[in-house]
Order: C-alpha cells, then sequence, then structure tokens
C-alpha cells in the first residue's frame, strides 16, 4: 500500500510530460495559425505534402527490408558465436551507436561524394564519379548504416532464447541444417524480426538529418518538412499536424505489428 | 558456424565502423576534408585542448546527461517499483504511456514538448521559454522510459520473500528496501543510468527542438556546421571519446570474462545488453 | 498448563471475489508443534501469513498474547518465518544473513559474534561463517535460514513448507532436527506442509484444510485414526470410503452386509460414510460368512503389495505382504475396530473409489477440462 506512493512522482511526470505535449500537439494542429480558431485547414494541407510521405514511407520500407536482409544473418551469426565471444560480439555491433550519429553520418558524404573516396578510388581505375549522393539511394545508404544495429540487437535477442533442444528435437524428428532454420528458427524468431523491423522504421520515416545530408533537393522527407515547420517557415499549426498525422501511422503500424507478435515473446525480449 | 555467416558478419562490422575509422583518421589529417588525407599531425588534439568552444559544449552536454540519467534513474526506479503494486490494468495503462517517448519517432517527441513549453511560456507570461531548464526536462523525459524498463524485469524477477524476510527480521519497509532489494535491483539500476547517460549526450533530435540559444549542447553545435567544413578538432574530440568507449568495452569483457570463471549472480551481460534491446512496443 | 499464544477468530480473506479464506477460527498455544496440512491452494500458506503479519485479514481477528494485532505489520512482531525458498540475502555471507535481525535491532557487535556463534553450533554449521549463500548445499542453506530466524529469539517460528527442495533422505533427517530444535528451545513451531507424511510426524497438533475451511483439528493419531469427513479420510494415508446405513450403535451395513464396529452416536438408519484404511483388512480364502470380490490389479510395492479389489463395482486398495494373482476371487475380513464412521459430508462420493489414484487421471479424456493460463496467485501477496 505504501509501496504504491513510490510512483506517485512518475505519475505526475508522465501526465505532464508525455501526456500534456500529445493534447498540445493536438491543439495546435486543430488550430488556425493567425486567428487560433478551430480548424481543420491544417490537417487538409498535409494533401500538399502526400507525395513527400508517401516517398518517406517507401524509402523506410526499403531501410527495413535491407536491414532485415542484412541484420538477420549477423544476428544468427552472434547467436551461434562461442558464449562468450557473444556478448563483446553484440557489444561490438552496438559501440557505435553510442558515437555521434551526426558525425558519422557526415563521414558518409565524404565517402560517397563525387569528390568523396570512393569516387576517388574509382578514379584510379579510370572510372569517372558515380552519382553516390544526394540521391534516394544514399539517403536509404544512411539509414541502413545508421538503424542496422537496431534490427540486430532484437533478432539476436530472440534467436539466444531459443531453447536449444527444440533444435534437437527437430533433428531427431529428421529435418537437415536448412529444415531446421526454415522449419523452426526462423517461425520462432519472428517476433524479433516483427520488433527489429519497427525499430527500423520508426526512426527511418521521421528522419530528417539523414536526408539532409545525404540527400538531394528531389529527397526531402515527411521529417524534413516537420523541421521547417518549425526552425525556418514558422508556421507550428502545420508542423503539429503532420507530426499529429505522422504519429498516428506509427502507431497503427505498431498496433498492427504488436497483433501479430505474441506477448509472451515480447516478455522474452526484456 | 557456416563459412557465409562468418563473412556477412564479418562484412557488415567493417561496414558499421568504416565512417568510424575514417573520422579517426580525419583527426590526424593537417586538411579539413576526411577524403583527401594530407599531412599525418596532432596538431588537432592541441587545438582541441586549447579550444574554447568546443570544451564546453561537450561540458554542457555532459552536465545535462549527469543531471538526467541520474534523475531519470531515481524517478524511474520508484516508478518500477511502485507500479508492479498496481492492478493489472491501471499498470498496463501506464505502461502504455511509459512506451510512447520510445514508440514515438524522435521527431514527434521533441516538437511535443516544444509545443508544450511554449504554451506553458505563453500560459505564464514568459518568453524565450526554452532553455537549460526545458532541456534538462526533455531529456529526462525520455530517459525515464529506459530506466524503468531496465530496473522493472529486475523487480518483477525478485523474490518477493527476500524483501518479506528482511520485515520478518526486523526491517521497516524503508529499511528493508536499501539492505536487501536494492542489491538485487542494482543491475538494474546501473544499466538504465548508462543507457539514459549515452542516450542523452548523443541526443540530437529532442534537443533540437527544445534548447534555448543560452545552452547549447555539442550535437546541436555539430549540426549548425553544416554550412561551413568541420574544424579537424572534432574529429579529434570524436576519436578520443571513441577510444574511451572501447577502453571501457575491454574493460567490461575482461571483467566479464574473469567473472564467468567463478560461480556469480549478477549477470554483467545485461549490464550493456539492456542498452538497446528494450522493446519498442 | 497449556497456554494460548495466538488466536484467529472467524477470519476470512477474500481477494477480487474470490474467497480464500472461509471464516478460519484457530487457536495455538505455546511451545506447541502446529502443522496446518492440506492441498495447494486450500489457505494454509494464507492463514500462516496472517499470523506472519504479511496479510490481513479482510474480517476476522488476529490475537497474540491476548492482544489484537490485525495492524501490526510483521516487522513488529515478536513472530519470525522461514520461507519456502529460504529467502536467503545473496549479497551477504553466512555470517552476515544470520547478524542481519541482530544488527536491525542494533545489538551490539561482541554479542552479536557470541550469538551467532551459538546459533552456528544449534544448526551445525561451525566454520561456515565467510561461506556465500550460493556456496551453499540446500540442506545448508535450510539450516542458515533456520538460524537466521531463531538467533532472534521469537516467541512463534512460522515455516512455510521448508523442506520441499531437499531429497528425501535430507528431508526425514531435517524432520527430525526441526523437531529437536523445537523441543530444545520450547519455541511454538507452525508449519505448513501438503506432505501428510511430515505432519502425522513432526506434529503435536494436525490442522486439515481444504478450499479455505479448517476440516479437522487434532492430533497426529486422531486425525489419522478418526477422520471427520472422507476428505480428511482421503487426503491423509489411504483410505477405502464407502456408503454405508448405521443400523444401529455399533453396527453397520455395507454392501448388504452387516458388519460390528466401534462407533456409536448416529441415529438409526442413518447414511454414513464408512472407512476403511487398506493395511487394515486381511484377506481370507472366499466362503459365505465373509464379502468377496475379485483382484483386477497387484503391485509390487517392497513393503507389501497394493491389490485392487473389486466389490460389486466398488474397487478396494488392501495392502498385504501376501500374493494375491490378479483375477483370484477372495474374500476379505476386518476387524470391528478398524471400521470407522463418519458423518456425510459434502465431500462424500468424490473419494474413495480405487479406480484411479489421481484426480487427473480420471480428467484425462475429457476435453472440456482446459488447463494453461493460471490466475495469478501472487497478485493477493502483495502486503
Amino acid at each position: 500500500m505504501r509501496v504504491r506512493g513510490l510512483a506517485s512522482p512518475y505519475l505526475a511526470w508522465m501526465s505532464i510530460f508525455i501526456i500534456l505535449p500529445l493534447c498540445a500537439v493536438v491543439y495546435y494542429a486543430f488550430t488556425d495559425s493567425v486567428t487560433g480558431e478551430f480548424t481543420l485547414r491544417n490537417i487538409v494541407s498535409i494533401g500538399n505534402y502526400w507525395p513527400i510521405l508517401i516517398k518517406s514511407i517507401w524509402l523506410a520500407l526499403v531501410s527495413s527490408l535491407i536491414c532485415l536482409i542484412l541484420g538477420y544473418p549477423v544476428a544468427l551469426a552472434i547467436a551461434r558465436a562461442k558464449q562468450s565471444r557473444q556478448r563483446f560480439l553484440i557489444l561490438l555491433v552496438m559501440l557505435p551507436m553510442s558515437m555521434s550519429f551526426l558525425l558519422r553520418t557526415i563521414a558518409w558524404v565524404s565517402l560517397l561524394e563525387d569528390t568523396g573516396i570512393i569516387n576517388n578510388i574509382l578514379g584510379k581505375f579510370g572510372i569517372s564519379p558515380l552519382p553516390l549522393i544526394r540521391n534516394n539511394g544514399a539517403v536509404v545508404l544512411g539509414m541502413v548504416y545508421n538503424y542496422l544495429p537496431y534490427m540486430i540487437l532484437p533478432v539476436y535477442t530472440v534467436l539466444s532464447h531459443i531453447d536449444p533442444s527444440l533444435i534437437e528435437a527437430a533433428k531427431d524428428l529428421g529435418c537437415n541444417r536448412t529444415q531446421v532454420f526454415l522449419k523452426v528458427i526462423l517461425p520462432l524468431s519472428v517476433s524479433g524480426i516483427i520488433s527489429g523491423v519497427s525499430m527500423v522504421f520508426v526512426p527511418a520515416v521521421s528522419t530528417f538529418y539523414i536526408s539532409k545530408k545525404l540527400g538531394g533537393s528531389g529527397t526531402t522527407m515527411i521529417g524534413d518538412v516537420i523541421e521547417s515547420q518549425f526552425k525556418t517557415a514558422y508556421n507550428p499549426n502545420l508542423g503539429a499536424a503532420i507530426s499529429l498525422v505522422l504519429m498516428v501511422m506509427v502507431f497503427i503500424c505498431i498496433g498492427l505489428m504488436e497483433r501479430f507478435s505474441g506477448s509472451e515473446e515480447r516478455e522474452a525480449l526484456m | 558456424m557456416s563459412r557465409a555467416l562468418k563473412i556477412i558478419l564479418i562484412v557488415v562490422l567493417f561496414f558499421l565502423y568504416l565512417p568510424i575509422i575514417l573520422l579517426i583518421a580525419g583527426s590526424f589529417n593537417t586538411g579539413t576534408d576526411l577524403a583527401v588525407f594530407k599531412e599525418f599531425t596532432f596538431s588537432n588534439y592541441g587545438a582541441l585542448f586549447r579550444d574554447r568552444t568546443l570544451i564546453p559544449l561537450l561540458l554542457n552536454s555532459l552536465i545535462v546527461a549527469v543531471l538526467s540519467s541520474v534523475i531519470a534513474t531515481a524517478l524511474g526506479t520508484a516508478a518500477a517499483l511502485g507500479i508492479r503494486s498496481f492492478g493489472k490494468r491501471f499498470r498496463s495503462a501506464v505502461m502504455t504511456v511509459t512506451n510512447i517517448p520510445m514508440t514515438n519517432p524522435d521527431i514527434v517527441t521533441g516538437v511535443s514538448l516544444s509545443l508544450l513549453f511554449v504554451l506553458g511560456g505563453k500560459l505564464f507570461d514568459r518568453s524565450n521559454v526554452l532553455g537549460f531548464t526545458t532541456l534538462l526536462l526533455a531529456h529526462i523525459t525520455f530517459n525515464l522510459p529506459y530506466t524503468i524498463l531496465s530496473v522493472m524485469p529486475r523487480v518483477t524477477n525478485m523474490d518477493p520473500s527476500l524483501r518479506e524476510a528482511a520485515m520478518d527480521l526486523g526491517c521497516t519497509p524503508v529499511q528493508a528496501f536499501f539492505k536487501v532489494v536494492i542489491h538485487e535491483i542494482l543491475p538494474g539500476i546501473v544499466s538504465g543510468l548508462l543507457i539514459a547517460f549515452t542516450m542523452s549526450l548523443d541526443d540530437f533530435v529532442i534537443s533540437y527542438f527544445v534548447y534555448g540559444p543560452s545552452f547549447a549542447t555539442l550535437p546541436i553545435e555539430i549540426y549548425s556546421y553544416t554550412k561551413k567544413p568541420l574544424p579537424p578538432k572534432i574529429y579529434a574530440l570524436f576519436t578520443l571519446l571513441f577510444a574511451m568507449l572501447l577502453a571501457v568495452l575491454i574493460v567490461m569483457n575482461i571483467v566479464s570474462g574473469r567473472a564467468d570463471k567463478r560461480p556469480r549472480r549478477s549477470n554483467i551481460t545485461q549490464l550493456v545488453f539492456r542498452r538497446k534491446d528494450v522493446e519498442k512496443t | 498448563m497449556a497456554k494460548e499464544l495466538i488466536r484467529l477468530e472467524d477470519c476470512v480473506v477474500r481477494f477480487d471475489d474470490e474467497v480464500i479464506l472461509d471464516s478460519v477460527n484457530l487457536k495455538i498455544n505455546d511451545g506447541e508443534f502446529l502443522t496446518l496440512l492440506g492441498p495447494s491452494g486450500c489457505g494454509k500458506t494464507t492463514t500462516l501469513r496472517i499470523i506472519g503479519g504479511f496479510l490481513e485479514p479482510t474480517s476476522g481477528n488476529v490475537y497474540f498474547d491476548g492482544v489484537r494485532i490485525n495492524h501490526i505489520p510483521s516487522h513488529k512482531r515478536k513472530i519470525n518465518t522461514i520461507f519456502q525458498r529460504y529467502a536467503l540475502f545473496p549479497h551477504l555471507n553466512v555470517f552476515d544473513n544470520i547478524a542481519f535481525g541482530l544488527r536491525v535491532a542494533k545489538v551490539k557487535e561482541d554479542e552479536i559474534d557470541e550469538r551467532v556463534a551459538e546459533m552456528l553450533k544449534l544448526v551445525s554449521l561451525r566454520g561456515f561463517e565467510e561461506r556465500k549463500i550460493t556456496a551453499l548445499s540446500g540442506g545448508q542453506q535450510q539450516r542458515v535460514a533456520i538460524a537466521r530466524a531463531l538467533i532472534n529469539k521469537p516467541k512463534v517460528l512460522l515455516l512455510d513448507e521448508p523442506l520441499g527442495a531437499l531429497d528425501m533422505r535430507l528431508r526425514k533427517d531435517m524432520q527430525n532436527e526441526l523437531k529437536r530444535i523445537q523441543k530444545q528451545l520450547g519455541i511454538t513451531f507452525i508449519y505448513v506442509t501438503h506432505d501428510q507424511e511430515e505432519a502425522l510426524a513432526m506434529s503435536d497438533t494436525v490442522v486439515v484444510m481444504d478450499k479455505g475451511v479448517i476440516q479437522q483439528i487434532g492430533t497426529p493419531q486422531d486425525v489419522y485414526n478418526e477422520p471427520k469427513n472422507a476428505f480428511v479420510a482421503d487426503f491423509i494415508g489411504e483410505s477405502n470410503i464407502l456408503d454405508g446405513v448405521m443400523l444401529s450403535d455399533k453396527l453397520v451395513l455395507m454392501f448388504g452386509r452387516k458388519f460390528k464396529c466401534v462407533d456409536k452416536g448416529f441415529a438409526a438408519n442413518e447414511p454414513v460414510d464408512v472407512v476403511i484404511r487398506p493395511e487394515d483388512v486381511d484377506i481370507v480364502p472366499a466362503d459365505s460368512r465373509h464379502l468377496c470380490g475379485t483382484v483386477t490389479g497387484v503391485t509390487f510395492k517392497g513393503l507389501h503389495y497394493d491389490i485392487i479389489v473389486d466389490f460389486y463395482g466398488f474397487k478396494w486398495l488392501i495392502q498385504t505382504t501376501d500374493y494375491h494373482e490378479v483375477g483370484s476371487y477372495i474374500g476379505i475380513d476386518i476387524h470391528p475396530e478398524e471400521i470407522h464412521i463418519m458423518k456425510k459430508s459434502a465431500y462424500s462420493g468424490m473419494f474413495g473409489d480405487y479406480s484411479s489414484y489421481s484426480e487427473e487421471y480420471d480428467e484425462i479424456n475429457d476435453p472440456s477440462i482446459v488447463y494453461g493460463e493460471d490466475p495469478g496467485e501472487e497478485e493477493y501477496y502483495e502486503s
């Protein structure tokens, strides 16, 4: 009974700094920037940015897929490594995440530029500079680079928790290595995959820094639009409206994914 | 482990560390272009130590990181302990709201907090409401889910009879917490603290929306350098931080390697493992 | 002579519409070894926790030495507990664990040294002071738990199924150990177990519980020889429980035959439950003077044979050292003292037929019974 009181500071904090800000977003989204009256104009004008929104979703999906294709084998490799090595390998994978992502993204500029390292090397072979930057591909590359560990970690967690006797049972019942993977390991790792995909998709769809650095004029993403509403063209109402739509979209996606993942697996991930 | 998997692992690790290698090389470069290595030099490190702009900003980042992680850990630990005793429905409602800053894109969290502060400013009739306080408040807010989710499993998995045994032997509930419970959940508290600190130190997006001109952090400053080429001393700073982190990683690996030999209760894997494996649902 | 130390008066524990304890009345005397016995979920641990102060009854009173203690929290009661999984503090060694309660009470360090040494001698763990808890065997952890509790000189010691995790032989040794310590220190022990053999071996008084209700209180002999209803008869040892009719005092009718018995005080022609222990049945050659049946199963148990005999569709368990072949037709002989009569109760008809030993086996082919999601029992353990 007294223990409950411990959580009250947090409950207060939560209400003020999580719930209230969301209400603020809703308020601004439905308020006219000039008159302060209730209006749907902000939401409606999102229609202007529809192509950008679609592109953001598309690029984020592509990045998630690539992260899955690259990340799953890596997670599998680590899960199969020697027990003592695993911890070290995972930390190695996570280490870049704790270093300034701004700087690491800037480094990619130097790699991909026309005068950048890759093109310099290609130049030595007499190949004229390839347009590796300021396009969708570069943005996807940047997103994959930054968010790959977010895919590896949950998949690894789930894989490492698979009861080894399940694999033995499958072999006992006649499965070869590929079948064991397809029939046992892969199905059991689905919750990790879903988790990983959502952990990549959410930051990818909302990024603005990556598209600013590695993208060109044609690669504006919805994050850029929101950012500009608050920093350059000061229209917080429109910005709030777009944020609201983005947030709702993300919640729907997560909600859908949660449906397909059992809650017991989520407990295992903790 | 099959050959193919091993190769993919090495390739991906190389991919992950390539930019880092580049930045480290850039710290020893006399030129400012990362793509062109002019001459080897330590001068950038010298410039870093004499620097007047970057170091104060780093200090700012550190202050915010330390304060916000400590406060978030304290609040979060208390919350984790208290939430356990709620009824099922209220508990899951609270946990859903707790997850929001994690599930939400950073930009939405940043925008929502900034709007709250602006509205608050209008309410209390203050302009220029954004500053150190708003920055700190925002950092604590996005750290809280991680600290709570770090401590909660420890609290849940702890044998409840340990606390009862302490009280059975005469401890008041407060004494029982400090003499017994805290030892059991300590790994969760520590890992929560570390995660919060790291996230806070490197945060850019959320800080970008809630900072004020009077108090900026290092990532914000780095962002503002988009117009001009970056001064190489930044690469020097990066390299130093990286070296420190790497050292910590190696030390921890050795320590836990030794700990594996002895039967130990707490699990160092969880310590840094928890860092990003918290589920974003 | 026997002074009442603890009293539970009409204690009810309700949680979320579920009645865990239904009006429990219990008196515990000073110096007594009392066991709460019953299947899991019967409320025995709940009762223990009420006495220990970890749980407040929804209604009803708890008295300690005549004083009402409902609201007194556990850390203020002169009662100590031995927990099911020992709850030894992993971050402290053996010495510090045992000294814990004394340190909280701010006893001087010299005195602590003395008393810990005394305790270690009592539980035969001298020399283990510096040991880490994780480096102890189950039996050793058990003894540290005992020392840690007893060093505080409590008036009452609560033991929550403490021997469950030990292997059988060690368990028997520990039973004797605990009994010896209890006699030596003269402390009241309140013991919880689901193992009826354990309860019979150790206790002065046995309290049999089921579904939150006390079924019977008595000495081990009482509870074994004179069970009050079919539940108690079935839970303690093996019993054949049959329908009978009391024709008059000391005469009961079963399977159409009259049997002499030693119980009286029932109404004429009152339907009753008849309890006959498997070891009390003698097998004799089949003839018209005796009740006869067919052997349907024989299992060799070492000490004796378990023989299942079918009498008019009702299966008995008979334990005897003689072998009888499956299919043989045999007669049985029972002495009057070994026929025990009980009043009919809600439990009548539920037990006593040896078609199977367990309920679960009976349910094996029933698809309407679904196992799985267990509503968390731990919910109501928060205090």
